[in-house]
């Protein structure tokens, strides 16, 4: 296990990195990125870095010397372009071709866009940090913006851009924002929350067309025929897995990197982060979790079950994220998607409080809260790694 | 070792608690990261470098 290769430079292929020097592996690293700078923090990016709070430089992951002492290999700029599993070998847009003994697939997710839409001035999506600074240079005070996707992304962007005195209208093609996902009740409280701080929210808003004018966007068009003006348009309607460069490989899908629960794709080749859909045990079932804590978590999960293929262990977390908007910091563990039940235990969009836990089957599997402090959810997470029963979890006398 | 945090980058995400609750603590108003132990003994270092390493704001720094 001489040369091991990590394609994609973000938070899961860093750690994946480190974790492996951490362990002692004194074998060639090559990290390999798309993006022409250092590894960078994402989550910023629709918060401190759009509202001009944070510089770019402060989202630097590791400082360039933290970075130099790990000794990689570094390859940024070049995507990978192809593999060939059966040869080991990594073929990279230049043209160069790496062979490896183990590979890390780590290349994570992009924005998905509009049709049509590329090239006009004024259309955004917010993955990268050049996607967060051209549309930091456009939010003007009084400059009207408008969000296609009510979801945690667009949520952000909308509070960050009203605090920046922008005028925000929040778009959402089915009936309340996030139901799907968390459940109508924390939808109504997200609702809330930015009716409150003056966004207008549009639901069963789908969009059939972006108006633009000679190359730049002139507003939203909608199924009912409305045409929604716009200085701005941000599209926040989801990610794709970063996987054409393994076309023909057998590993991915529409859906990512198929992984079991050590996070294997095939031998000696792993899968970490957005793009990698991993067995978790814990819950039962295969899952792809596009949260900057599991990049971290499975990155070093990796490293340990690849330098030790006689002791490798399940990767089996409880997922978390957690969003900020406005004042009001949401954060989640658990399974949310998918929930046979999504149960209310306290809600006041007046004082901004919510807290719902998640059944599937007879069992709890997620919880959410905003504006709780961080303490109160421990016992929920505890609850929730211990596979606790549903009326059990939810007979606990801390349990609200 | 010696454990530095940057408690304005801190999302209060409690991952290194969960992990080094020996040096690691959170407030209890906000949950930011409070620093129970600047310099913990070596039978803890694994344990801390893994808590900077999921730290999800790259807030914890080592010096060793």
């Amino acid at each position: 296990m001489h040369r091991i290769i990590v394609v994609g430079a973000s938070a899961g292929g860093l750690s994946v990195a480190e974790a492996l020097r951490r362990a002692g592996h004194e074998g060639t690293i090559t990290l390999v990125g798309d993006e022409p700078r250092m590894p960078y923090d994402r989550p910023p990016l629709s918060k401190q870095l759009l509202s001009g709070k944070w510089t770019p430089s402060r989202l630097a992951l590791r400082s360039e010397a933290d970075i130099r002492a790990l000794g990689l290999e570094l390859r940024l700029a070049v995507p990978a372009s192809a593999l060939d599993l059966a040869r080991q070998v990594v073929t990279l847009a230049d043209d160069t071709r790496v062979p490896y003994d183990a590979l890390v697939i780590a290349t994570g997710v992009r924005a998905r866009r509009l049709p049509g839409t590329d090239g006009v001035t004024g259309v955004h999506t917010l993955r990268s940090l050049p996607d967060a600074l051209a549309l930091r240079d456009r939010l003007r005070p009084g400059r009207h913006l408008v969000i296609v996707g009510a979801g945690f992304v667009g949520a952000e962007v909308a509070a960050t851009a009203c605090g920046l005195g922008v005028r925000v209208t929040l778009l959402e093609s089915g009936p309340m924002p996030l139901a799907l996902a968390v459940g109508e009740e924390a939808g109504r409280f997200l609702t809330s929350l930015h009716q409150q701080h003056g966004v207008d929210i549009h639901t069963d808003a789908a969009v059939t067309e972006i108006v633009h004018a000679g190359g730049t966007v002139a507003g939203v068009r909608l199924a009912d025929g409305t045409l929604v003006p716009a200085d701005d348009v941000l599209v926040a309607i989801g990610s794709t897995p970063n996987t054409e460069w393994l076309a023909g490989s057998g590993l991915a899908d529409r859906d990512g990197v198929g992984c079991d629960e050590y996070c294997a794709a095939a031998d000696g080749v792993y899968g970490v982060g957005d793009v990698a859909r991993w067995y978790n045990p814990l819950f039962g079932t295969a899952m792809r979790v596009e949260h900057r804590t599991n990049a971290a978590e499975q990155g070093l999960a990796v490293a340990r079950n690849l330098l030790t293929p006689g002791a490798r262990r399940p990767f089996a977390p409880v997922p978390y994220f957690w969003s900020e908007q406005y004042d009001t910091r949401f954060q989640a563990y658990g399974c949310l998607r998918d929930h046979d039940e999504a149960l209310v235990l306290d809600a006041a969009s007046a004082d901004r409080r919510l807290l719902v836990a998640y059944r599937k089957d007879d069992r709890l599997v997620g919880v959410l809260a905003a504006g709780k402090t961080p303490k109160t959810l421990r016992p929920w997470r505890a609850r929730i790694a211990a596979r606790a029963p549903w009326t059990a979890a939810l007979s606990h006398p801390t349990a609200a | 070792m010696k454990v530095t945090v940057a408690t304005d980058k801190c999302v209060a995400a409690g991952q290194c608690v969960l992990l080094t609750p020996q040096v690691f603590d959170q407030r209890e108003e906000d949950g930011v990261v409070v620093l129970l132990d600047e310099t913990p003994g070596p039978e803890l270092h694994d344990a801390v470098r893994e808590s900077a390493m999921v730290c999800p704001a790259a807030a914890i720094h080592l010096a060793e």
